[in-house]
C-alpha cells in the first residue's frame, strides 16, 4: 500500500509584521535587503521579540485542524549552517521532549477518510539565496534577508494519504482554511510550500523537496510512485533519501545530501520565555473563528435549500460566499446562490478578475429578487450582470438602458402570440397535432420580445390557444 | 583633580560649578593615557566624542536646561555590550572590525541620562574566561600588581574602574564575570537578577544565566547605576515587568535584625587561609551591626561547576554560529577559497578557549548526548534551585567569600582550563539560579591583594541586598589603589 504524508510550510501572510521584530512581514516586491533590522540580521547582541498575533494565528489554526493546544508552549533553536539563515539556527518549535507546540495531534476528514495531523510549529523563515545569472554553475551567490523572520507554521500530518489525488483534495482545503480563516492567502508565491514523504509497498521511504508550488506536489507524488513501482518490479532496492523536485523537467532527483543526517543540536531558546496559554483566550479565539467551511455548506443546504453541490462550490470560496453573505435575503438566497455560483463564476474565473469586479451585493440581491418576481427572465438576467460587472451600474438603470424588462401582461404577449401564429401558420398546424413541437414557436415569440417574454407564461398561452 | 570620588560628590562638585564636565573627563582622560601602559584595561577609546559631549553638557547646565542624571560621568562599557559608532568587538579577533549600528538598552539608556562613554574595555574573549587573559589584544593587568590577573572576564571594567580610568563601568555576568574582577581589583560588582536588566545589546554568551551589570567604587554608585539601567525592556523579552524601585533611597537602613547564611561549600575546602580569615572578620563586623549568621549548607554547590560548564558551553556553542564573517567581522579576502573553506577558514580565527567550548558545547547537545548532559545540568540547575528557595526561608541573604584564592600571576593558570573553571565554585550559584549576588571589597591582603566578600540575596531582592552591602562596606577603610 502507498503511504504519504506531508509537511507544509505556511507563510502568516495576514500578519502586519515578522516574527520577532518590527520588519514588514510582506517581502514582496522590493529591493533586495531593504526589510531587515539587527534583530532578523542576527546582528551580535540582538535578541528576539516574540510577535504575539503569530501565537494567536496559530492557535486558530490548530484549533480549525482539531489539534490539542498545550497548557504552555516554548521555542527552540535548530542549529545548522547555512548562507541564508544570519543566526546559524533558526527559531523553531520542537516537541521531542514534551509537547510544547502550538499544535499536535489533530485531524481533518476528507471523503470519509481520517487524515492526522501529527503537529503544528510556528518557526521562522530564513532569508533567500539568489544565483546570479540563474545558472546552476554561476560563481556568485546573492544572499536576500528581506524573507528571514517572516512568519511560518510548519504543519506535518502522519503518513495517512493513499494516493496524490487525497494529497491534492487535502490541499485544497487546507488552502481554503487558511484563507478563510484569515491566516494566510495560500496563493501568494511563496506562502504555501509541500514536502511529502512517500513510500510504495515494500520500498524505503523517499521524501521530495523542493516542492515550489502546492500544485506540484501531485505531479511528484505520480513521478516518485510510477519510479518507485518500476524499481519494485525489477527488485532494484529504492534508496531511503530526499529527492528535489525538478520543476522544468517535471521528475524527481536524489539530492545527494545528507541532510537526514545532519544533527540539529536542538537546544531551548531562553531568549523567549515559555508561553503559559490561558484557556479563557483560546476559548476566546474559538468563539471569534470565522465558520469552517465544512460547517458553512452544511448552514447553506440546511437553512437555504441551496443544492449541496452548490453549496460546496460557493462555500470553499472565501470571496464568493462573502460576497453570497452580504448579498442574500430569506427569501432570495437559493436564487443569490445560483447566480453566484452559474453566472458569475464563469465571468470572473481567476483572482485578477475577481479583483476587477465593479459588482456589489445590492447587485445580486436586486437581480435575484427581480427573478423571483418575474420581473425579468433568467437568460435576460444574465445579461444584467454582465452589465453590472463591467460597468457597475444599478440594475434599475441597466434594466431601462439595456430594455431587459419583462413583457408580463398577458394582453400585450397574447397580441404578439397572434401575430407570430399569423407568420408562422404551418407551424401552428404542426403544433396542433404533435405538442413536443411547440418550442419552435416559443422560439419565434422569444425572438421577437428579444427574451424578455416569461416562457412559462407564453407556454400557457399557446397551450390555451391551440387547446391541448 | 580627585578622580576617585563617587558618583554622589561627582554630582554636588558639578552642580556647584567647582568642576565641570569638560575638565573631569579631560582629567580622566589623562589619567588613562598615565596608566593604561601599565594595566591596559581599554580595546578602544572614543576621546573626541567624549570631550565634545562634555562641553554640550556643560553648556546645558549652564544654561539651566534639562540634563540627564549623570551629568557627564566617564563611563567605560565592556566589549561586548553593542555601542553605535564604536567598535564592539568582544576582545576577538572575528569582530575586529564590527560596528554595531545600534545602541544596547543599558547603552541608550546611559546617554540618555548625559553619561559619557569614553572607551570600550577589556574582557575574555566573547566573555569566555576569569581572568582576561583570553583576550586577542592582549591580557589585562591589576592595578594593585600588574604582574597579577585582575579577574575576568570583566578585567577591563574592574580594572579601569580601580585604576581611577572612569567612573562606573558596565561589564557582564555569566559565571562571576562581574564579581570576579571586583574582588580581584577591590571595586564593587553587582550581578543583577535575571530578568532585572535588559541584554538587549549584550553579545550572548550563555543567554539563560548572563546579566548586565554596574562596577563602582562604592555601593552607592552601583545602586545609583542600577537606577537607571533596571527594568522591562521591550526588546528582551526575559525582563520583568516590575514596578520601578529606587535603590539609592535608604540605602543606609542597616542590617540590624537580618539573618545571614555562611555558605558552608563555599566557605571550607580549597579556600586561600586570608581570604577565610577575611571572610570570618567580615561576618562579626556584620555581627557587630546586629545581624545574625548561621551556617548554610548548599550541597549541590559540588555539582555547579560541570552544570554550568555544560550549559553555558551549549549555550555558546549556538550563539557563535553567526560568526561566518559573511555580513560583519574582520579583514579576511574570499579570493582562493571555496565557500566552505572560507568559512573554516574565518572560524579558525577563534581563540583557543572559544574554541575549546563551541565544541563542548556542540558535544553535549549532539543527537544521543542531550539527554546525558545538557538534561542532567538543567535538572542541577533545579535541584540547586529549590535549595536556594529553601535556605531563604531560613535567612534574607547568603554569605561567602567571592573568589576563593587570592589573585595570581600572569600566565600562571592559563594552561591548565579545569583549575580555571573551579575558580569559578562561588560565583557560578547566583547564574545558576537566577540570584543577585554582589562583591564588596572588604581587605586587602598581606602581599598587598584585593579580597572581596560576596553577598547574596533572593530574586528582585536588589533592594536589601544593596542595603547590606552599604552596611558591609562601611565598616571597613581600604587604601588606595598603588598606581
Amino acid at each position: 500500500m502507498t503511504k504519504i504524508g506531508l509537511e507544509i510550510h505556511c507563510q502568516l501572510t495576514k500578519l502586519e509584521s515578522k516574527l520577532f521584530c518590527y520588519c514588514k512581514a510582506d517581502y514582496r516586491d522590493i529591493p533586495p535587503n531593504s526589510n531587515i533590522c539587527p534583530i532578523c540580521m542576527g546582528l551580535p547582541g540582538a535578541l528576539p521579540m516574540l510577535n504575539k498575533k503569530a501565537v494567536e494565528k496559530a492557535t486558530v489554526l490548530s484549533l480549525a485542524l482539531g489539534c490539542q493546544i498545550p497548557k504552555q508552549i516554548s521555542f527552540f533553536r535548530k542549529n545548522y549552517f547555512y548562507p541564508d539563515l544570519p543566526k546559524g539556527f533558526q527559531i523553531t518549535q520542537y516537541n521531542a521532549y514534551g509537547k510544547t507546540s502550538i499544535g499536535s495531534d489533530g485531524a481533518i476528514q476528507i471523503e470519509g477518510r481520517e487524515i492526522k495531523i501529527r503537529r503544528i510549529q510556528i518557526e521562522e523563515d530564513p532569508g533567500r539565496l539568489v544565483y546570479e545569472g540563474s545558472s546552476e554553475k554561476t560563481q556568485i551567490t546573492l544572499v536576500d534577508y528581506n524573507r528571514a523572520g517572516t512568519p511560518l507554521v510548519e504543519i506535518v500530518t502522519e503518513p495517512d494519504f493513499e494516493n496524490p489525488r487525497q494529497v491534492r483534495i487535502f490541499l485544497n482545503i487546507l488552502a481554503d482554511l487558511l484563507e478563510n480563516l484569515d491566516v494566510s492567502d495560500p496563493y501568494l508565491e511563496g506562502a504555501m510550500r509541500v514536502d511529502g514523504n512517500i513510500s510504495v509497498e515494500k520500498a524505503n521511504r523517499v521524501e521530495i523537496k523542493n516542492v515550489g508550488s502546492f500544485r506540484d506536489i501531485e505531479k511528484a507524488l505520480h513521478f516518485e510512485i510510477t519510479r518507485q513501482q518500476s524499481l519494485v518490479e525489477r527488485n532494484i532496492p529504492v534508496v531511503a533519501e530526499t529527492r528535489h523536485w525538478d520543476e522544468a523537467r517535471k521528475i524527481t532527483f536524489s539530492s545527494r545530501s545528507k541532510e537526514e543526517e545532519q544533527d540539529y543540536r536542538y537546544l531551548p531558546e531562553a531568549d523567549i520565555p515559555i508561553i503559559h496559554l490561558v484557556q479563557s483566550k483560546i476559548e476566546a479565539l474559538k468563539d471569534n473563528m470565522p465558520e469552517s467551511v465544512v460547517a458553512k455548506k452544511e448552514r447553506y443546504v440546511k437553512k437555504y435549500g441551496i443544492t449541496p453541490q452548490v453549496g460546496d462550490v460557493l462555500s470553499s470560496d472565501k470571496f464568493y460566499s462573502d460576497l453570497f453573505e452580504k448579498a442574500h435575503t430569506d427569501t432570495n438566497a437559493k436564487e443569490v446562490a445560483n447566480i453566484i455560483t452559474t453566472d458569475l463564476m464563469g465571468v470572473a474565473d481567476t483572482r485578477e478578475k475577481k479583483i476587477e469586479l465593479k459588482i456589489t451585493p445590492r447587485h445580486i440581491s436586486d437581480l435575484a429578487d427581480a427573478i423571483l418576481n418575474n420581473q425579468i427572465t433568467r437568460n435576460s438576467g444574465k445579461l444584467a450582470l454582465q452589465e453590472m460587472v463591467k460597468t457597475g451600474k444599478s440594475f434599475s438603470e441597466i434594466i431601462v438602458s439595456l430594455d431587459l424588462g419583462n413583457v408580463n401582461d398577458e394582453s400585450s404577449l397574447e397580441k404578439i402570440i397572434d401575430e407570430i401564429f399569423e407568420e408562422e401558420k404551418k407551424a401552428v398546424l404542426e403544433a396542433r397535432q404533435n405538442p413536443d413541437t411547440v418550442n419552435y414557436i416559443v422560439g419565434k415569440i422569444m425572438r421577437k420580445t428579444k427574451g424578455k417574454a416569461d416562457p412559462s407564461t407564453t407556454l400557457e398561452i399557446i397551450r390555451k390557444k391551440l387547446s391541448f | 583633580m580627585n578622580l576617585g570620588i563617587s558618583a554622589t560628590e561627582y554630582l554636588s562638585l558639578i552642580r556647584n560649578g567647582e568642576i565641570s564636565a569638560e575638565e573631569f573627563i579631560a582629567s580622566t582622560l589623562d589619567r588613562v593615557h598615565a596608566v593604561e601602559g601599565k594595566v591596559h584595561a581599554y580595546i578602544t577609546m572614543d576621546e573626541q566624542n567624549a570631550l565634545n559631549k562634555a562641553r554640550s553638557i556643560d553648556k546645558k547646565i549652564k544654561a539651566k536646561e534639562r540634563t540627564g542624571l549623570f551629568l557627564g560621568m566617564p563611563i567605560s562599557i565592556k566589549d561586548n555590550i553593542c555601542t553605535s559608532g564604536i567598535r564592539t568587538t568582544c576582545a576577538s579577533k572575528v569582530l575586529e572590525n564590527f560596528v554595531s549600528p545600534y545602541d544596547a538598552t543599558v547603552v541608550s539608556k546611559l546617554k540618555y541620562e548625559d553619561a559619557i562613554i569614553i572607551g570600550k574595555v577589556n574582557l575574555d574573549e566573547f566573555a569566555m574566561g576569569s581572568t582576561t587573559e583570553f583576550s586577542y589584544f592582549g591580557p589585562s593587568r591589576n592595578p594593585w600588581n600588574p604582574e597579577y590577573v585582575p579577574g575576568g572576564s570583566s578585567g577591563g571594567s574592574g580594572v579601569s574602574v580601580s585604576a581611577l580610568e572612569c567612573m562606573i563601568s558596565l561589564g557582564s555576568d555569566t559565571g562571576g564575570s562581574v564579581r570576579s574582577p571586583a574582588s580581584f581589583c577591590s571595586v564593587v560588582g553587582l550581578k543583577p537578577t535575571y530578568g532585572l536588566v535588559s541584554r538587549y545589546g549584550l553579545v550572548s554568551y550563555a543567554h539563560s544565566i548572563e546579566q548586565i551589570g554596574p562596577v563602582a567604587r562604592k555601593v552607592q554608585d552601583v545602586a545609583f547605576v542600577l537606577n537607571t539601567i533596571a527594568g522591562h525592556d521591550p526588546h528582551d523579552d526575559t525582563t520583568v515587568e516590575k514596578g520601578a524601585v529606587d535603590y539609592v533611597e535608604d540605602l543606609d537602613a542597616g542590617i540590624k535584625g537580618k539573618k545571614i547564611g555562611l555558605v558552608q561549600q563555599m566557605t571550607e575546602d580549597g579556600v586561600d587561609k586570608e581570604v577565610s580569615a577575611a571572610t570570618n572578620s567580615a561576618i562579626s563586623k556584620l555581627q557587630d551591626l546586629g545581624a545574625e549568621c548561621i551556617p548554610i549548607s548548599l550541597d549541590s554547590i559540588v555539582h555547579s561547576v560541570a552544570a554550568y560548564y555544560t550549559i553555558a558551553s551549549a549555550e555558546a556553542s549556538s550563539n557563535l554560529e553567526r560568526y561566518d564573517n559573511l555580513r560583519y567581522g574582520f579583514d579576511l579576502g574570499t579570493e582562493g577559497y571555496e565557500f566552505k573553506a572560507y568559512v573554516s577558514k574565518v572560524r579558525s580565527n577563534f581563540g583557543p578557549e572559544v574554541i575549546r567550548r563551541m565544541l563542548l558545547g556542540a558535544f553535549v547537545l549532539s543527537a544521543g548526548y542531550y539527554g546525558k548532559y545538557y538534561l542532567k545540568a538543567q535538572k542541577v540547575r533545579a535541584m540547586m534551585k529549590s535549595q536556594i528557595d529553601e535556605a531563604f526561608k531560613k535567612v534574607d541573604f547568603l554569605i561567602a567569600p567571592t573568589m576563593p584564592i587570592l589573585p595570581f600571576k600572569i600566565g600562571e593558570k592559563i594552561n591548565n582550563p579545569l583549575t580555571l573553571y573551579l575558580l569559578d565554585i562561588n560565583t557560578i550559584m547566583a547564574n545558576l539560579t537566577g540570584i543577585p549576588a554582589i562583591s564588596v571589597p572588604f581587605a586587602i591582603s598581606n602581599m598587598g591583594l584585593p579580597i572581596g566578600i560576596q553577598i547574596f540575596a533572593n530574586s528582585f531582592q536588589e533592594k536589601s541586598l544593596l542595603q547590606a552591602s552599604y552596611a558591609l562596606q562601611q565598616t571597613t577603610r581600604l587604601p588606595e589603589v598603588p598606581l
